[in-house]
């Protein structure tokens, strides 16, 4: 060991480990584990070995969870349930109250435990994690106290199986487990094979604060123990990790009725512009790209740097990573921990070396790495071409890509130019700027002039195939609550559209002027590419032709929709405008439409005509009053959630109530700013297409609502594939329900599927459909002077 | 720059200055949550234990400015503290540690107590750093500051500690500051100076950044925080922009100054604290005294006491050594 007089001459930090005695003590004790159902540890049968990641060394051994272990954690949650959603919520802030205080309580002690599991240094695992999982669950305490009064009406969803990853394990626990406690719900939670031993502290901690037996269960296991929680009889599925699973586990879950949140991967921009403070953005790095060894999944692992401060950034960026201390992680003066094991190394290296050799320069601190364990040098790439596969594939690693832009357009084309949408970080002075970019990437978390700033007090989630649901704040609870379920009408069976003429009787009057419905296509009527149409019929008449619509139908409404983008950016009172105008032209109509529904066959036609009106009246009064939040996090910082529109929708209409049904879906889509391709009720689409006239005297821009009439399930089908489509509503039965969620997967667009009901009454308008045409964008604006 | 064990070395590079240059700092940005982040987590970050902390707290008295700048400062009062210069800590501590010779960087006085200091230094190789200019408000007629600044020197002050007009900084009158501290820095002469921005007065962390870096352009071999007199002294998200404005004359010119944080800094804490930033930002050679200085008087105590537990393991009374 060197004397202090030799200290004197290098003046190095020297070690500073954090002891792990009592945690390794612990361990030793316990040994194996098994799962945590009902209240107590089951005795484990099929084990298998976590490890350190720093050094290989074995911590213990844990369950390896089979289908009966899920079944008998579900049956106990179910058991629970009831109960546990009986007590007032009083009574469930007291138990979360108590969780929260025995994490701060044993602080230290999951703090190295986490480090030991997974890697990550010491001094994330206390500042970090252990001190937000706390927050969690005192901020779900009070959000258990206050239910009846915030979320009136609503209850909690059932038993929620969950499933999460091994980047955070604590922390995403707490994620999950704080809001479905609070709301109401019992538990199934599997954590990450790589990283059980923080639940499974967790689990005796719920045992030590006497939580209710069968509330709380905790099987641990592999992806197929997850794939049996995500198969078993639950009401919902939460899931954190890789868009993969996240895929398989939407088609898993496709008719299910299964509530569903998806926390998936990202590829996250972190934008810098030439007036931002180079100095801050260069440690906004460190915590966007080396945090947890980069191995977050809204980790800024894209930089753009305008380029004419890109020399000098990225030549403070490289004398910084020289600093950054790579090693053990118990030590405290460790930056960037082991990677969580070496399957994940291997990733790592594969992918970096695949991005080298398509022409990027990688770029790694001078760090001496442990012999030992799995350690990947910190770094960035340069020279990386949008098409380089580094650009596109989450590393999950300590690696960011460094590209420049010219223009603040060109900084938001590049920062959307991914399948992702979970989190950006801006770095401008100008906040002018910065706001402008801010609204304009896709992402469900912006960070302005900062980054991977968490609080349980704001929601949390991605756009596009980052996922969908927020976790945090009242959007999080929102994902965890349920509300009377809606009384289905179930509708008849679709029948086959043909296009075959109707033979029909000669007519003895004069001749009427044949009226057309053809598909309405970014503002104009269009024949259906199929040249076909079919019969409408009532009471065994033709009454009409419609288009059959195909998928090219499908494919022009979509282009037209987004080319609809100013109606997205329009203020609230300008659609308002829209809408009032076109309740009144409908209004004008009243007596056309309703003898149009009458001549169909359809029950109470003024009813409906009327309760239409009324309800373009509804959503043009929330065109300019459904808003968001500003969240109370941390101070001196403003967090806005501001709900927007997903862009393109999909609409999939009730074959009953033909006109009050498409407008009861496409008035709240479109009030909210989405463009929308609606397909109408099949057996009497000429309600919708005897519209276009509304909509074209009612100044709605040309290709905010699309219609293309012909087979809902076919047509449908195609919306639900189309991977720049990013919301699909469906209304119809159980088997369209199934397929488009199961279709859904591609892009992973956020789906919203139910059966038909009577949408005179109160279920057919409200918020729920607003709240279902947004998603919420969390923007961070810290301020101080 | 090679430094050596107790050894005082005054930053022998001088700084010759450049022509003001206002397109060097006039567009500077800083971001005051995002340089108080890194300042919070900087000590988060880093630690040093057991004997790195012992040589830590060691080298944080080399590089103490010991200082009284108080209005009741006699020079018996003045001997006193360069007694304690000359010999921080106890023997025993010394022993325990396996050092031999230790002093601090300099004792800082007022400039009618530079001849005590002088004449209790002689034989060491301590400076003598004069406060001047009016210290601490500077608003005093220009050639009577001059006229300070020669008069301490004469008295053979090593270093100069001159503070800057905060006004000049508040209206943005870059020419007039860049003047004024060129006018000193040619005062001072063979004797090294270091400017007082006076932080605290200045508010802004923009401004902060700009007035350093016109006092480097006018010459300041040393940048120093505050006069211990203003309602905010050394803090570490103004010694983070400091360090990054003397960081970017360095890029520019070549030209290496040195940082004084001063007021404010009590603790042994404080001290490691300080010399994190400096290392994480600057480099090791930020952590000697040619280019390092921690302008306090309290903090020699606690680092004292503490260096006597490590040496001991026990918990250690200040009343059981020498004071200042």
């Amino acid at each position: 060991m060197p004397t202090v007089t030799e200290i004197l001459e290098t003046m190095d930090y020297g070690p500073s480990p954090e002891a792990s005695g009592e945690v390794m003590a612990w361990l030793k004790a316990r040994g194996t584990f098994g799962h945590y159902i009902d209240g107590a540890f089951t005795k484990a049968a099929k084990t298998f070995a976590t490890a350190n990641p720093a050094t290989g060394e074995v911590l213990a051994e844990v369950a390896q969870g089979s289908a009966a272990d899920i079944a008998a954690a579900v049956k106990a949650a179910r058991a629970a349930q009831p109960g546990w959603a009986k007590l007032a919520g009083h009574e469930r802030a007291k138990w979360l109250y108590a969780l929260a205080r025995h994490v701060q309580k044993r602080e230290r002690f999951l703090a190295v435990l986490e480090t030991l599991d997974n890697g990550k240094p010491i001094r994330e695992a206390r500042d970090i994690d252990v001190p937000l999982v706390a927050r969690h669950f005192y901020h779900h305490a009070g959000w258990a106290e206050m239910l009846e009064d915030e979320f009136p009406g609503a209850g909690p969803v059932g038993v929620c199986g969950q499933i999460i990853p091994w980047n955070f394990p604590l922390l995403m626990l707490s994620w999950k487990i704080a809001p479905a406690l609070a709301a109401g719900n019992t538990v199934v939670l599997k954590p990450a094979e790589q990283t059980p031993l923080t639940a499974l502290a967790f689990a005796e901690i719920c045992a030590e604060v006497g939580l209710p037996k069968g509330v709380v269960n905790i099987v641990t296991g592999d992806g197929e123990t997850g794939a049996a929680l995500v198969a078993a009889e639950v009401d919902k599925i939460a899931f954190t990790g890789s868009t993969e699973v996240g895929r398989a586990i939407r088609k898993a879950t496709a008719g299910r009725d299964v509530k569903l949140t998806l926390e998936l991967g990202g590829k996250s921009p972190f934008v810098v512009f030439a007036d931002a403070d180079l100095d801050a953005a260069v440690e906004g790095v460190v915590d966007a790209t080396w945090f947890n060894q980069g191995q977050v999944c809204c980790a800024g692992s894209r930089i753009l740097v305008q380029e004419s401060v890109a020399a000098t950034f990225q030549n403070r960026l490289a004398a910084r990573l020289a600093k950054l201390r790579t090693g053990d992680p118990l030590d405290k003066s460790t930056d960037v921990g082991a990677i969580v094991d070496a399957t994940q190394l291997q990733r790592i290296r594969d992918l970096v070396a695949q991005g080298e050799a398509q022409g990027a320069v990688l770029h790694q601190a001078p760090a001496q790495l442990p012999p030992l364990g799995c350690f990947f040098a910190p770094g960035f790439l340069t020279n990386v071409a949008p098409a380089n596969i580094v650009s596109e594939v989450e590393i999950f690693g300590p690696v960011a890509t460094l590209t420049t832009f010219r223009t603040p357009d060109e900084a938001v084309e590049l920062a959307n130019n991914t399948r992702y949408g979970l989190a950006a970080s801006i770095w401008s002075e100008n906040i002018n700027l910065a706001l402008d970019v801010a609204s304009k990437v896709k992402a469900g978390v912006v960070w302005v002039n900062s980054t991977n700033i968490f609080d349980a007090g704001a929601g949390f989630g991605g756009y596009r195939e980052s996922g969908f649901g927020r976790e945090g704040g009242r959007e999080g609870m929102r994902a965890y609550l349920s509300h009377p379920a809606t009384k289905a009408k179930p509708e008849a069976e679709a029948v086959r559209l043909d296009a075959a003429p109707v033979p029909g009787a000669p007519s003895k009057g004069p001749a009427p002027i044949d009226r057309t419905a053809k598909m309405y296509i970014g503002g104009a009527q269009k024949r259906p590419d199929s040249g076909y149409s079919y019969a409408v019929m009532a009471k065994g008449r033709e009454i009409g032709l419609a288009g059959l619509g195909n998928r090219k139908d499908i494919r022009n409404a979509v282009e037209a929709a987004h080319k609809a983008g100013g109606w997205g950016k329009a203020t609230g009172h300008n659609r308002a405008q829209v809408l009032y105008y076109l309740a009144e032209n409908l209004s004008a109509r009243e007596a056309e439409f309703t003898r149009r529904l009458h001549d169909a066959g359809i029950p109470k036609p003024a009813d409906e005509v009327a309760t239409a009106i009324r309800r373009a009246f509804y959503y043009a009064a929330q065109a300019d009053k459904f808003e968001g939040a500003v969240h109370a996090t941390k101070s001196a910082h403003v967090t806005l959630a501001m709900p927007e529109p997903f862009g393109v929708m999909g609409v999939a209409c009730p074959d009953a109530a033909p006109l009050l049904g498409f407008l009861s879906l496409v008035l709240p889509a479109i009030a909210m700013g989405n463009r929308v391709v609606a397909i109408p009720a099949p057996s009497m689409p000429l309600a919708a297409t005897d519209l276009y006239q509304v909509f074209d005297t009612s100044d709605l821009p040309a290709g905010v609502v699309n219609i293309v009439t012909g087979a809902k399930d076919e047509l449908a089908n195609v919306l639900a594939q189309h991977d720049d489509v990013a919301a699909m509503w469906y209304c119809g039965g159980p088997e369209g329900r199934r397929m488009v969620e199961g279709e859904s997967t591609g892009n992973l667009k956020s789906t919203w599927c139910f059966a038909n009901h009577d949408w005179k009454g109160t279920d057919g308008q409200g918020r729920e459909f607003l709240l279902r045409a947004t998603q919420v964008k969390n923007i961070w604006v810290p301020y101080g002077e | 720059m090679p430094s050596h064990g107790g050894q005082s070395l005054s930053n022998s590079e001088r700084n010759p200055g450049v022509p003001l240059q206002v397109d060097w700092f006039d567009q500077i940005a800083v971001n005051t949550p995002a340089t108080e982040r890194r300042a919070a987590t900087l000590t988060t970050r880093r630690t040093v234990k057991k004997d790195w902390q012992a040589a830590w707290l060691v080298n944080a008295i080399r590089c103490i400015d010991l200082t009284t700048l108080a209005g009741d400062d006699t020079d018996d009062r003045v001997r006193r503290l360069c007694a304690k210069a000359r010999r921080p800590l106890a023997d025993h501590i010394m022993a325990g540690l396996g050092l031999e010779t230790l002093h601090t960087g300099a004792v800082c006085v007022y400039p009618t107590m530079v001849p005590a200091a002088v004449k209790a230094l002689a034989g060491t190789e301590i400076p003598v750093a004069s406060v001047a200019t009016g210290f601490p408000a500077g608003l005093m007629p220009l050639p009577l500051r001059l006229a300070e600044i020669r008069w301490a020197v004469e008295q053979g002050a090593d270093e100069i500690d001159i503070v800057i007009t905060r006004a000049h900084v508040l209206d943005a009158n870059w020419s007039a500051l860049y003047d004024e501290i060129a006018a000193m820095r040619e005062a001072c002469g063979p004797a090294h100076m270091k400017a007082i921005l006076a932080t605290g007065d200045l508010r802004t962390l923009r401004n902060v950044y700009k007035a350093s870096m016109v006092a480097m352009q006018a010459g300041a071999d040393f940048i120093k925080t505050s006069t211990g007199k203003e309602g905010v002294n050394a803090t570490l998200p103004v010694s983070l922009v400091m360090a990054r404005a003397l960081r970017d004359y360095g890029t520019r010119t070549g030209v290496r100054i040195g940082f004084k944080p001063a007021g404010g800094m009590k603790t042994a804490k404080d001290a490691i604290a300080w010399q994190i930033l400096m290392k994480e930002e600057l480099g090791n050679d930020w952590l000697r005294p040619d280019l390092f200085r921690l302008g306090a008087s309290s903090m020699l105590g606690d680092i004292e006491r503490q260096l006597d537990h490590h040496v001991t393991g026990r918990y250690a009374a200040s009343s059981r050594h020498a004071i200042a």
